[in-house]
């Protein structure tokens, strides 16, 4: 049945890539020293934190480059397998739990990202925390994120893979919540962890039933039980599953990704969590957490494959989410006076582009701007940090506290123009090679009306990130950024801001503001900024598909192989067949993976279509990108500097203008229908129900008992104690002193008593004694 | 043989007849003459028995000092001399079966254990010296606390009878 | 002689004595009731002394006399002391008790 396959490489391993456990182990130590010791360190614990931080990213890099040798110790078509290793930790009426990592090209790449964001922030947040009053706590929980979303990543089963997602959403709740003195900072913390638990019974739901789906067919097949990813995956692609149980599974496992990366309709987090500090921000909240939902679906790809039928038609779940968070949040965007928050929206409005990759299959573009993204995004957030850090004193509101910084903050102004061009996708920064790639590869799969929306908010995006550059760094210097006195601007910040930290309750740091204006920042913040943006630019170049396929890198590593595998052993090397003659080239041969149950062995990742790439397409994203951009960069000149009389107040003036911007502003009325509609109808009902509860039913009860009780006792206080208890005690009196009066009159006091009854005693005694002894 | 129960027949009515008139008589001082007699009766029937010493002591402390204590006590306690009635109590027709059936459970013991055992008529008879080696002798403990107690008797009885 | 003519003698008397003590109201008579009980026990001894040929029957009665003397001494002189604060002896009247 067979072709004559090639005789294939035994793939290399490494050190790294057999340790790559000790990656997330590493911060979990730190984050134990940090919690136990951090308080009496000399840097109060944030040297543990860089320290553990820097060790994973060394470890990440040494898997990462081992990985590519053991890419490129394969051949071309071989598919190169996961390198796994389990430890057993419970065994129970022979199911087997076990623990352990699985380490492939995406698990690489999210790796890299992760640590090395993470590293970066924790230097940026020696500087930008000096002083802070939890500052330990801060390192801790910082650490142990990392830990956690790393740990997340290495998993090679689904149970580990819910261990690190929830560590992540207590860090998350944990980190935003940390100037929680602030009751805004408190609820907007409760905030994120409730809308992101809603979605995680989702990820309980998908686990549980994939594991019930699936665990028979991977044990008989693989030996792996139905928590293996891999066992999942090869059973999504077997053909055995039943359409509806993978459909509803990939649902749960879906809404669980809504949540966390702040899709439609559970975005609204997201925002509210700019509350955090900034570093948290652009950790989290950007770069890494959020897309930990990319890297759910880019994980169990096959299951959503085959879920969602992704090849077969023209729109999906995940595509119409990935849409609609698109373009809802890009609206969003146009309305915040918040730097942090157009950042948070357009955060929300590009994982809505990752998902919209995943959904419609271009896996590899979709994980590529996860890769790209992470840079800019948090290069960004890092900027809007260095500036409230070192301008608008602690004031993220662009309207009232910025302006004009582009010649105060060179290296912030730099670092930001570099990013806000990659994150628009300008040629030749890294956006450019990732965000049109998804939007061309979903056209190219049959979801041209996905393509329209992503071309839209491509648009969108340019436009008020220009509003926002400008408001920042151009025109005339306002509040803060001129310099204006402290006092008065303690007032606006306490009543206007409600996302970050109120001054009152900041602590003392270097507090040198009062005497100069805005200035550039410390090489602490600054250094982080320039890496980032050195990668935002070159990052791109990884996977640079317009120019040819020798440049596309990330493709040859990442990106799994299709192919058919026979696994000679459970968890070992996989040899894999090859039906037919490997072609180079798309369309000669087709593995079945995705489309077709393969006869003899397992299939581990699903053939997906590459668009081939045209310049004419680029042309036509870079031409709406410049158009947007210019729009909105004389918009916002007439606007806001010159103040032009036809567009001041014009959203007062006009009553349609105006409803969409009181759409905008309430965020589509979602926060009111959630919280005003949804949670007090379910929390109004229940608390009325079960206060009645507590009234007729259980103090219905009490009484009842008292009253039965009080009759019960009275009876029994009448008729038992009064009657059977006294009478006893009384008659026992009595009867003691009848027996007394009779026997009183022995002791008369007469003399002769006695000795009559002496005598008669012993005239009685004698008569005794003479008749028995006779 | 037969003188001596004749002889104690005669003796020992005199001694019923006194000893029921002691307990019966209305008169205190004829109650104490009675009780003379019934002593002088014992004192006979010890010298049949005999038992010369004791009749000598009995005759000697008991007629000659107890006697006249009974007789100076009466005079000093002021009964009357002469009848009285009343000298019974409430408890005296108790007493009469009590009597009897206290009689009657010592005949039917004394006729049972005893029957008709006679008196030796052979053996030695027993003198004062036996009488003062067993005092001074095996019972020479009970002599001493005999002492004491008359000691006490004397000295018990200055004190009570002495006007204060 | 019989020894049990002179033993029934003495529980003759010894009877005698007892109805004496419950029936008289006289202390002094009640008294000489003990003295007949006495002497009727006396009589017992010296029967059995002379049955036995032993001195100890003879001994006991001594004894007995010599307690019975002292006896008579101190319950006269109780007598007197109860005449002296009573100005009675019947003892019948010689009772405190209420009850």
């Amino acid at each position: 049945m067979f072709a004559a396959s090639e005789a294939l490489k035994t793939l290399s391993s490494g050190w790294f890539l057999e340790n790559a456990w000790l990656i997330p182990v590493i911060p979990a130590i730190g984050f134990a020293i940090i919690i136990f010791f951090g308080k009496k360190l000399p840097m109060k614990g944030s040297e543990i934190g860089l320290l553990s931080m820097f060790a994973s990213l060394v470890l990440a890099g040494g898997a990462a480059m081992q990985w590519i040798d053991r890419v490129n110790s394969g051949t071309k078509e071989q598919f190169i397998a996961p390198v796994v290793r389990t430890w057993d930790w419970w065994q129970i009426g022979g199911m087997h739990f076990t623990i352990g990592q699985s380490i492939d090209g995406l698990a690489v790449i999210v790796l890299v990202v992760v640590a090395f964001i993470s590293t970066l922030v924790q230097l940026y947040s020696t500087e930008y925390l000096k002083g802070d009053r939890r500052y330990t706590h801060f390192f801790a929980a910082l650490t142990l994120f990392s830990a956690g979303m790393l740990a997340m990543v290495i998993a090679e089963d689904t149970i580990l893979l819910l261990l690190g997602w929830e560590i992540m959403g207590l860090c998350s709740f944990m980190l935003i919540g940390h100037w929680w003195e602030d009751g805004a900072n408190s609820r907007a913390a409760l905030k994120a962890f409730f809308t992101v638990r809603t979605g995680d019974m989702g990820l309980l739901i998908g686990v549980a039933m994939l594991y019930f789906a699936s665990n028979d067919w991977t044990t008989e097949n693989l030996g792996v039980s139905g928590f293996s990813i891999r066992g999942i995956s090869a059973w999504a692609l077997s053909g055995e599953p039943n359409s509806t149980v993978i459909l509803v599974a990939s649902i749960a496992l879906f809404i669980a990704a809504i949540g966390k990366s702040g899709q439609f309709p559970l975005h609204t987090w997201l925002p509210d969590a700019m509350a955090g500090p900034t570093p948290v921000s652009s950790l989290l909240h950007s770069s890494t957490m959020v897309v930990a939902g990319v890297f759910l679906v880019a994980r169990l790809y096959p299951v959503f494959f085959t879920g969602f039928d992704i090849l077969g038609t023209g729109g999906n779940f995940i595509t119409v989410i990935g849409g609609i968070t698109i373009v809802i949040a890009a609206a969003l965007a146009f309305v915040q006076n918040d730097i942090k928050k157009v950042l948070a929206y357009s955060t929300v409005s590009q994982l809505g582009y990752m998902m919209l990759g995943l959904g419609a299959g271009a896996w590899l573009p979709a994980v590529f701007h996860i890769f790209t993204h992470a840079f800019f995004k948090a290069c960004l957030f890092l900027g809007a940090g260095s500036i409230s850090h070192s301008a608008s004193h602690h004031s993220f509101d662009m309207k009232k506290d910025m302006g004009g910084l582009r010649k105060f903050m060179p290296i912030t102004y730099t670092t930001w123009i570099i990013s806000t061009l990659a994150l628009c996708g300008v040629f030749p920064f890294s956006g450019f090679f990732s965000k049109d790639e998804i939007i061309d590869n979903v056209g190219h799969n049959g979801y041209q009306l996905f393509m329209i929306i992503g071309l839209i908010g491509a648009f969108m995006t340019a436009a008020y990130m220009t509003r926002a550059t400008y408001l920042t760094f151009f025109g005339e210097p306002r509040g803060a950024a001129s310099g204006e006195h402290h006092e008065e601007l303690h007032d606006d910040h306490a009543t206007s801001h409600d996302s970050h930290d109120a001054h009152a309750v900041h602590d003392s740091h270097g507090d040198d503001h009062a005497s100069h204006g805005p200035h550039e920042s410390g090489w602490r913040i600054t250094l982080p900024l320039v890496l980032l943006a050195v990668l935002a630019l070159s990052s791109g170049f990884l996977n640079a598909t317009p120019f040819g396929a020798k440049w596309e890198r990330l493709k040859v590593w990442v990106e799994p192989r299709p192919e058919v595998v026979m696994e000679t052993a459970p968890g070992g090397p996989g040899h894999a067949y090859v039906l037919a003659l490997p072609s180079a080239e798309e369309g000669a041969y087709k593995s079945p993976c995705g489309s077709e149950t393969p006869k003899e062995g397992v299939c581990y990742a699903p053939k997906l279509q590459h668009a081939p790439f045209k310049w004419s397409k680029a042309f036509l994203s870079l031409g709406i990108v410049f158009l947007g951009i210019a729009l909105s960069w004389i918009l916002s000149t007439m606007l806001y500097t010159r103040k032009d009389k036809r567009l001041v107040g014009l959203t007062e003036r006009n009553a349609v203008l105006r409803g969409g911007y009181n759409l905008l502003i309430n965020k589509y009325y979602l926060d009111v229908l959630y919280e005003k509609v949804i949670v007090k109808a379910v929390a109004g009902p229940i608390s009325a129900a079960a206060y009645w509860f507590n009234q007729k039913v259980l103090d219905g009860i009490l009484h009842s008992v008292a009253g039965v009780s009080r009759v019960a006792s009275g009876w029994l206080y009448r008729n038992i104690d009064q009657r059977v208890v006294d009478g006893t005690v009384n008659n026992s009196g009595k009867a003691t002193k009848g027996a007394g009066g009779v026997l009183a009159p022995v002791q008369s006091g007469k003399v002769s008593q006695y000795g009559a009854l002496l005598f008669s005693a012993a005239a009685v005694a004698a008569l005794v004694l003479v008749i028995i002894n006779s | 043989m037969v003188a001596q129960n004749i002889g104690f027949a005669i003796i020992a009515a005199a001694m019923v007849v006194g000893a029921l008139r002691v307990v019966t008589t209305t008169n205190v001082v004829h109650a104490a003459l009675w009780l003379v007699v019934v002593l002088s009766g014992a004192a006979a029937q010890y010298i049949l028995l005999a038992a010369e010493f004791i009749a000598v002591t009995q005759v000697l402390v008991y007629i000659g000092a107890v006697m006249v204590l009974f007789l100076f006590g009466t005079m000093l306690t002021r009964s009357r001399i002469g009848t009285d009635s009343g000298l019974n109590n409430s408890y005296a027709k108790l007493g009469i079966p009590v009597a009897m059936v206290l009689f009657a459970a010592m005949s039917l013991a004394l006729a049972d254990s005893f029957g008709t055992e006679e008196l030796p008529t052979d053996s030695s008879l027993i003198n004062t010296q036996q009488i003062s080696d067993q005092i001074f002798g095996p019972y020479l403990l009970p002599f001493w606390a005999l002492s004491f107690v008359l000691l006490a008797a004397v000295i018990g009885a200055i004190v009570l009878a002495r006007k204060d | 002689m019989l020894v049990n003519q002179f033993l029934f003698l003495s529980a003759l008397l010894f009877c005698i004595g007892v109805y004496g003590v419950i029936a008289r109201k006289n202390a002094v008579l009640v008294l000489m009731s003990i003295e007949l009980i006495l002497n009727a026990v006396n009589l017992n001894f010296v029967a059995f002394a002379l049955r036995n040929g032993s001195a100890d029957g003879h001994t006991f009665a001594l004894y007995i006399i010599a307690i019975a003397a002292a006896e008579v001494g101190v319950g006269l002189g109780l007598v007197l002391l109860i005449f002296r604060n009573r100005r009675t002896i019947s003892l019948d009247d010689l009772s405190e008790m209420k009850g």
